[in-house]
């Protein structure tokens, strides 16, 4: 549908997960410097330039399985490591909370503010790094540029182009949960109660005109809910009042991640079906996907003495049990798999695969080159 | 006002309902004699969306739920996403929902017992290498035939009704790059004898002229007067062949065009839009109903364009409206999880038309996509929702 979503998929998803490893960090208690340094290297890796003009560009959303992909190699951007069920719960987290901040923005619109609520998150993230700063700026005007003259018709176009990408996802959060805003079948929960969105007016009136143009009737009705009058308008400005609180940090060290992967069994035929209908975009998917990775330069040195681990679990008991009961149908499948096993998969996205590879890890041995980004990782 | 005729509510009379509503607890004179309500309580659903009657009075309720249809996929999120037909010599009543590229087919008899399932893939002419989302599909009933048509981002199918050919297919320009501004087709309407009209999203309305039987589908004529993306349309739906107005289309930025179908077609009048998307509107004995992304329905006399009447209908943007003709029901859906019936009267005295408020159902936790009456009296009504893989109907008590 709209050829302008990518941008805003991204830029929300990856405003999330630095939320996520943010907490995640402090809540394992890793040394300032080096959470510093994950942030630093995530953000760096996100707002590269060559990589947002690929992004930016009028496009398809991705399937699922690629965007996963960008973002299992965006979270390794640095010398923080993830094994596989945590980069699932992560990839789970993100998704759910973004899903949620669309269906409930107030109206199209309010996804423009949910963005700029992570960007301004991200800008305070690196507030201490005035060359990060500026790359993040540099974003921050594309979007407003690119996204703020939309129509309310255009904007819904996108949210709706969002919705296809997140729909039948029904993962249950925690946080959400104890929030009273996911049921426990996985549906987030509609108030008919609080502010209207902006432009809106509270339901319940009726006014007939004459043909003279003057009012003649007033008719209140019943409008079966407890409305209040719309806020005032966020800012669609680089700073300013956001006004409304969907997409700003609902994580902290005292209110822990987690996901319950039970919940989704019950639609697991659903699951089933979607993921396994053929794909005849496969193709054009690989080409995107090396296109956009090509972009994703990843500049470090991970030196394996200063590397570390990650867990979204509380212990990594946890961690094994939750990569065995994984539901299948909830499996990312993620695409380099496939890209490195399959000898006809894109040549292109090989190449650039393998080029990450050496550069990235100049000192390690030979036994990992060409590896799977994957196995890599877990190998830390 | 063009051609009004008297109208007389079938099956439903507004009388019966001020009768109750005066036993009811609640003081009259905060009611307005209108149908009074609250949420009581929230039934949890078999599958997922709980339903709750928005109903204080006692013993009444309008509309009481039916046992719901399964679909083989949820919903998408689109404007109108919801289309009933009718087939009465076999009492079957087909319903179609969009999810992605797939358009679910449904087709239950009367009693409610007996469905079959079908489900169309949006395969594009000989397009093999991608499969497109599909925006909307549609029922066209003409006098001689009856075609699903469906729009997506490559361009637009008509099969036969109940799917199982495909007799017209016409592609959309795609640009080879793509650009910042979507291709799509957009808004279906069948228009008198034998016109097909939709919309594209360039603003552009295509006029297609169909055979009473056969594939030789004609494009006739291409209407340039919208300058944003096509949202919906609807022709004169009462039967009425006096009403001048055939055809109103809608676009992104509200503007509402009116049509004189024919050969060529005439544009009648151009009601100017408040930039606001009028995401649903139909045309009923001369009267445009139109709503829109703020939540608000509008009644316009369709040639004049004089304002009758203006609604805070709805929270949220709305989704879906309907008309059943015979009664002059109205049926608004949005996406704050309510569906309302209202009743619309002509007063031929003063030319105008007025609406009144009859009853409100709220679908818990569903933002409605589309909300669609299943017979032209408004006896029963069906809404589905996003992410919802089901259509619930509703059935008058």
């Amino acid at each position: 549908m709209s050829s302008r979503t990518l941008p805003l998929l991204f830029i929300n998803l990856g405003g999330e997960m630095l939320y996520i490893l943010d907490q995640r960090l402090r809540a394992q208690n890793i040394p300032t410097d080096k959470a510093k340094k994950v942030m630093n290297d995530i953000i760096t890796t996100m707002f590269n330039k060559k990589f947002l003009e690929e992004l930016f560009k009028p496009q398809e959303l991705y399937s699922k399985k690629a965007l996963r992909t960008v973002f299992d190699r965006l979270a390794h951007a640095s010398i923080m490591r993830l094994n596989q069920a945590s980069m699932d719960k992560l990839y789970d987290l993100m998704t759910m909370a973004f899903k949620y901040q669309v269906l409930l923005c107030p109206r199209p619109k309010d996804i423009l503010l949910v963005s700029f609520n992570h960007m301004d998150a991200i800008k305070e993230f690196v507030r201490d790094a005035p060359s990060i700063l500026n790359q993040v700026d540099e974003t921050y005007r594309q979007l407003i540029e690119m996204y703020a003259p939309l129509s309310g018709g255009e904007v819904q176009l996108i949210r709706q182009t969002l919705l296809v990408f997140f729909q039948d996802m029904h993962i249950r959060v925690s946080i959400f949960l104890k929030d009273k805003v996911q049921n426990s079948n996985g549906r987030f929960v509609l108030p008919t109660s609080g502010p209207v969105p902006y432009g809106t007016q509270i339901p319940g009136l009726i006014r007939i005109f004459s043909c003279a143009g003057e009012e003649v009737k007033r008719m209140p009705f019943p409008n079966g809910g407890s409305y209040s009058s719309a806020l005032r308008e966020g800012s669609f400005e680089m700073f300013g009042e956001r006004v409304i609180k969907l997409g700003t940090n609902m994580y902290s060290v005292s209110r822990p991640v987690e996901t319950h992967m039970s919940g989704t069994a019950k639609n697991s035929a659903q699951h089933t079906k979607v993921n396994t209908a053929p794909n005849p975009l496969a193709k054009e998917e690989l080409n995107l996907l090396a296109r956009l990775m090509g972009g994703l330069d990843v500049h470090k040195a991970a030196a394996a003495d200063s590397g570390f681990r990650v867990n979204l679990f509380a212990t990594d008991e946890e961690e094994e049990e939750a990569l065995i009961s994984r539901p299948e149908e909830l499996s990312y499948e993620v695409l380099n798999i496939q890209a490195t096993k399959d000898q006809q998969a894109n040549k292109e996205l090989a190449r650039i695969m393998g080029e990450f590879t050496e550069e990235a890890e100049p000192s390690q041995g030979p036994s990992d080159k060409g590896a799977d980004l994957l196995a890599m990782m877990d190998g830390l | 006002m063009s051609g009004p005729t008297s109208l007389v509510p079938v099956l439903y009379s507004p009388q019966r309902v001020m009768k109750y509503d005066q036993a009811s607890p609640v003081p009259a004179s905060a009611m307005e004699g209108r149908l009074s309500f609250s949420i009581l309580a929230f039934a949890p659903g078999a599958l997922g969306a709980a339903t709750c009657t928005v109903d204080k009075v006692a013993g009444l309720s309008m509309y009481h739920k039916e046992k719901s249809i399964q679909i083989k996929s949820s919903a998408s999120a689109l404007h109108n996403n919801l289309s009933v037909l009718r087939i009465v010599p076999g009492s079957l009543t087909y319903f179609t929902v969009v999810h992605a590229n797939v358009v679910n087919m449904v087709s239950a008899s009367w009693d409610g017992l007996n469905f079959s399932h079908r489900q169309l893939q949006s395969k594009e002419g000989n397009i093999a290498a991608s499969s497109s989302l599909i925006m909307q599909a549609s029922w066209c009933v003409l006098p001689s035939r009856e075609l699903l048509v469906l729009t997506s981002q490559k361009g637009i199918q008509m099969y036969e009704s109940d799917g199982s050919i495909m007799v017209y297919w016409h592609a959309l320009d795609i640009p080879e790059i793509p650009t910042a501004q979507a291709v799509f087709a957009r808004g279906i309407a069948a228009v008198r004898e034998n016109y097909i009209c939709v919309g594209v999203s360039s603003g552009s309305v295509l006029v297609f002229d169909v055979p009473s039987k056969g594939s030789n589908i004609m494009l006739s004529e291409v209407l340039e007067e919208h300058r944003e993306a096509i949202t919906d349309m609807a022709s004169e739906c009462s039967g009425s062949q006096e009403g001048i107005a055939d055809l109103v289309t809608a676009d992104d930025s509200g503007i509402l065009c009116v049509w004189k179908s024919g050969e060529d077609f005439q544009l009648l009048n151009k009601i100017p839009g408040f930039d606001v998307c009028c995401s649903s509107v139909k045309l009923w004995k001369g009267t445009v109903v139109a709503g829109y992304g703020t939540g608000q329905i509008r009644l316009y006399e369709a040639v004049t364009g004089i304002l009758h009447a203006e609604v805070n209908a709805h929270a949220r943007w709305i989704y879906s409206l309907d008309i059943a003709p015979i009664s002059g029901l109205l049926l608004s859906g949005a996406e704050d999880s309510l569906v309302r019936v209202w009743h619309l009267t002509l007063i031929p005295e003063t030319n105008s038309v007025e609406i009144e408020h009859l009853y409100s159902e709220c679908v818990t936790d569903t933002q409605i996509c589309g909300a669609k009456f299943c017979d032209g009296d408004g006896y029963a009504f069906a809404v589905t929702g996003y992410d919802l893989s089901e259509i619930i109907r509703y059935t008058q008590a």
